[in-house]
């Protein structure tokens, strides 16, 4: 326990990756079997006592110090862990000698709701600040010391130098202190077998689209969610939940392990029910999810309350299918994988999922004005997936691309309106914007840069069409000239210069982020920082 | 004859002892200023008069440069020594004495007299020994008037042995790197350079610029700090597998690139705070502090006994708590301008 202990606390000082790699790495080589296991297990969060809560910690304290000073003295440190192992009264004698990191879980595992406040003191009194620290992260989980998954096994690869592909093949579907593992790794054994477990594959990723523009013909769109994305697996009847970096998230949300009807492995994006993402379920964009705000409520439990899986119950809308019932589909295109996707949806509850709607389009010009007419900022974008792509891991160029709303913004005034088309008809809310052309204090003028018709909400459309038509200054056909009085915070992908606008420059879809009803216009930004940003 | 200590006034800007009409540790000039040590949150320049220690007298003169002027520099005011262990006639018959406090050099408590009263204030104190300035003495009064800087049952510095220890042993382990150390520049420095000597590193130590004059200044009054080079006069390569001592603003700044790969060190009481190491990107945390600890705070109110303790600045709360549960009669000033020292 003495090595574990200061192994975690020269990670709490660590900041560099690389350092941090060294030391796990050091740790794993020179530690013996099972410590290395179960500590491994307890850095990435794995090991679970639900007999020792924080409130277990607490509780042992309020028979020991002041809870008035109990109550002072966490406020200041901040951590409940660590103010329990600074004030634990330090014994006469220290009985017994350090346990070691398996000793410890081992009496951990063993304690139950009315023997911990009993036990816990005992072993407790048999280690130092630092040692009672280790503990008390290692009993309550969360160590909450920058360690992921992702670099635990990446430690793992560089200390025993195997491919930590590997590693991460086997990690998941093996059980803490990973016997098997550290067979293989350390000591030159077989590789684990574990074709009958639950294990991840690494997920297949997209490159930013940036300036590339390709053609529908040869790639579908979808829209990118924002949830989190998952790999739900089952294997012999054994359903595990995933998250990208390949973290066992199944604990967090145990709704989704029960309801896959066959073994397979599939690719989606963890959403809670509600109607912020794309609104109400419907035929255009889908719709049906509510904001990542929500999700968010319901990630990092370890447990999950009746009331949080009624108030926010989880689905899946998937994307993709790598296995279904044994046969491996990762190697054909990805036409084929979605009408095994699309073939498999009548069989799975649509309680728990659903599947993810292409976005239909002529060309790619047509596919970035359906993109900018979901105007709705809690969707991210779109994914486009060609349709020849095999499901390889990691990020290969030319397979698939995000096409994210990633904008720049820049403070624009509001010049001209026009009378939109369909049921926004009565409304003036097409507007046009400009910049200065130079210091608007010494007589500068707006030059036009932009024209945007989304990116507001229903309310604030009634509240601009109002002052549209109380400032008019002139009036040509449908178009109204006003007052200059409104900021725009105008969100747009990109900027280029442009020889058919009078300020030279065009930008790439332009949305209005936020009304600034607060600024004044002479605040608002000049043609030249537009211009700064091009990146032709 | 009037109520009990009425002559003793805690006001937000210090403690003002009315019939001599004087303060102690005043945040703002006045005309006669009792200062207890040289930190700046207790001694400031511009005062008509100013009883302090010789060496904390030196101190203030090297802080501020015209020493006991005020800010334009202009208005000359009197320097007046108190040796520790002498006492001074105060008019409004006020009798002070200087009593080492163990903060650091030249630091004092200050015992005052009036109509058979005793207050002590300890301005900022230690109990753990510390070889550049002479111990803390325990001295009975009716009120004590303390520091809580540390004051939270958390805080237990370790013995300095252990921390001296780690910061050696980080420069063995790295032969090839330098360690980086961020030291309050006056009295953590020195008192950090001090116990490494006595720890037996005899090698040359690299410091700051700006702990250069007040490491001389400890010299001059006997403190021994073996030999000491300035970062700016040295390449690189002659700094590898020293130790470097720099004011904490310095330890994220550009001027550490000039150090041959630093492993990041700091000495300061708040370094037992994972937290607080963390947020100041210290890799090698040492729990060294010039301020009593809880139990050092606590055992000293026991031993001193007074009837009654005023808490002046700190985590004043739990400390007032604690005199509550042993049924002290406490309260605390809330003086303004104080900071949380020991950085
Ligand atoms: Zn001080
Ligand atoms: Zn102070």
């Amino acid at each position: 326990m003495e090595e574990f202990a200061a192994l975690l606390d020269t990670l709490v000082y660590t900041t560099s990756r690389n350092r941090k790699l060294a030391l796990i790495a050091d740790y794993l080589r020179e530690t013996p079997d099972p410590d290395r296991g179960w500590a491994l297990a307890a850095l990435t969060g794995e090991l679970d006592f639900p007999a020792v809560k924080s409130s277990t910690i607490r509780n042992l304290m309020k028979d020991r110090v002041d809870p008035v000073l109990w109550t002072l003295s966490r406020d200041f440190v901040g951590d409940t862990a660590e103010t329990a192992s600074l004030l634990w009264p330090e014994p006469e004698r220290r009985e017994g000698n350090v346990p070691s990191v398996s000793q410890v879980v081992e009496m951990l595992g063993a304690l139950n709701r009315n023997t911990a406040p009993k036990e816990l003191p005992a072993l407790l009194d048999r280690l130092d600040a630092n040692g009672r620290f280790a503990l008390i992260k290692l009993a309550t989980g969360g160590m909450r010391i920058g360690i992921s998954a992702r670099l635990a096994k990446t430690a793992f690869a560089q200390a025993f130098d195997v491919s930590v592909d590997e590693v991460e093949e086997y990690w998941h579907a093996l059980q803490a202190p990973y016997p098997e593992l550290f067979a293989w790794g350390a000591d030159g054994g077989d590789p684990p077998d574990v074709s009958n477990r639950p294990r991840f594959r690494p997920f297949m990723l997209a490159h930013p689209l940036e300036d590339t523009e390709v053609d529908v013909a040869d790639y579908a769109a979808e829209w990118k969610w924002d949830g989190i994305r998952i790999q739900l697996v089952r294997v012999g009847g054994e359903s595990r939940l995933y998250s990208r970096s390949g973290d066992d998230i199944s604990a967090t949300f145990p709704e989704l392990l029960d309801v896959l009807p066959m073994d397979a492995v599939v690719d989606g994006e963890l959403l809670v029910r509600g109607a912020q993402q794309g609104g109400p379920e419907n035929e255009k964009t889908q719709g049906g999810a509510a904001s990542f705000n929500a999700l968010q409520q319901r990630l990092g439990r370890k447990t999950v309350s009746k009331k949080m899986l009624a108030e926010a119950p989880a689905f899946v809308r998937l994307y993709d299918v790598l296995i279904v019932e044994g046969e491996d589909l990762r190697e054909q295109a990805w036409t084929t994988r979605r009408a095994a996707l699309e073939a498999l949806m009548p069989r799975l509850p649509d309680t728990h999922f659903d599947l993810s709607s292409l976005v239909d389009a002529r060309d790619f010009e047509h596919l970035a004005e359906i993109r900018e007419g979901a105007r709705d900022d809690a969707i991210e974008g779109l994914m486009l997936k060609r349709r020849d792509s095999p499901y390889i891991a990691g990020r290969k160029v030319g397979l698939w691309y995000k096409w994210k709303r990633d904008p720049l913004l820049i403070d624009a005034v509001l010049m001209y309106a026009q009378r939109g088309s369909g049921k926004r008809s009565s409304f003036y809310s097409d507007y046009t914007f400009g910049c200065w052309d130079g210091d608007p204090d010494t007589g500068a003028e707006l030059l036009p840069v932009g024209k945007a018709y989304s990116g507001f909400t229903d309310a604030e459309l009634k509240k601009l069409d109002r002052l549209v038509r109380q400032t008019t200054l002139n009036r040509f056909g449908p178009v109204r000239e006003v007052e200059r009085t409104l900021v725009f915070e105008v969100a747009f992908d990109s900027v280029h210069t442009s020889k058919r606008h009078k300020s030279g420059l065009a930008m790439r879809f332009p949305r209005i982020h936020r009304i600034r009803w607060d600024k004044p216009v002479h605040e608002a930004d000049r043609i030249e920082s537009l211009r700064a940003l091009i990146r032709d | 004859m009037s109520a009990p200590f009425s002559w003793i006034r805690p006001e937000p800007w210090g403690v003002h002892i009315v019939p001599a009409d004087c303060w102690v540790d005043p945040g703002k000039a006045v005309d006669r200023a009792l200062v207890t040590h040289g930190h700046a949150d207790h001694a400031r320049g511009g005062h008509g008069e100013t009883y302090a220690t010789p060496e904390t007298l030196a101190i203030m003169a090297l802080r501020y440069r015209t020493g006991l002027a005020d800010e334009s520099g202009e208005i000359p005011t009197k320097a007046i020594p108190v040796e520790h262990g002498e006492t001074i006639r105060l008019p409004g018959d006020v009798d002070a004495t200087y009593i080492p406090a163990g903060h650091v050099l030249g630091s004092a408590q200050i015992l005052l007299e009036h109509a058979g009263e005793r207050v002590v204030i300890t301005g900022d104190y230690k109990r753990r020994p510390d070889p550049t300035c002479a111990p803390f003495r325990v001295t009975p009064c009716d009120i004590f008037i303390t520091e809580a800087t540390f004051g939270l049952p958390v805080f237990t510095h370790p013995p300095i042995e252990d921390e001296i220890a780690k910061l050696t042993k980080a420069l063995t382990d790295n032969p090839d790197k330098s360690v980086l150390v961020g030291a309050y520049a006056l009295g953590k420095a020195q008192r950090v350079i001090a116990e490494l000597r006595a720890a037996g590193h005899h090698d040359p130590i690299y410091l700051h610029g700006a702990m250069e004059k007040m490491c001389r200044l400890y010299e001059e009054h006997g403190v021994q700090l073996g030999e000491l080079r300035l970062v700016s006069d040295h390449t690189k390569d002659e700094m590898r597998g020293s130790i470097i001592v720099a004011p904490p603003s310095a330890l994220n700044d550009r001027w550490s690139r000039r150090l041959p790969e630093p492993i990041t060190a700091m000495a300061s009481g708040w370094m037992l705070v994972r937290g607080r190491a963390r947020q100041r990107g210290v890799e090698l945390p040492l729990v060294i502090s010039d301020h009593a600890d809880w139990n050092e705070l606590t055992r000293t109110i026991d031993e001193v006994d007074p009837q009654e303790v005023w808490i002046t600045h700190g985590r004043e709360e739990a400390l007032l708590r604690w005199c509550e549960l042993g049924q002290r009669k406490a309260r605390a000033l809330a003086l303004v301008g104080r900071e949380d020292e020991d950085d």
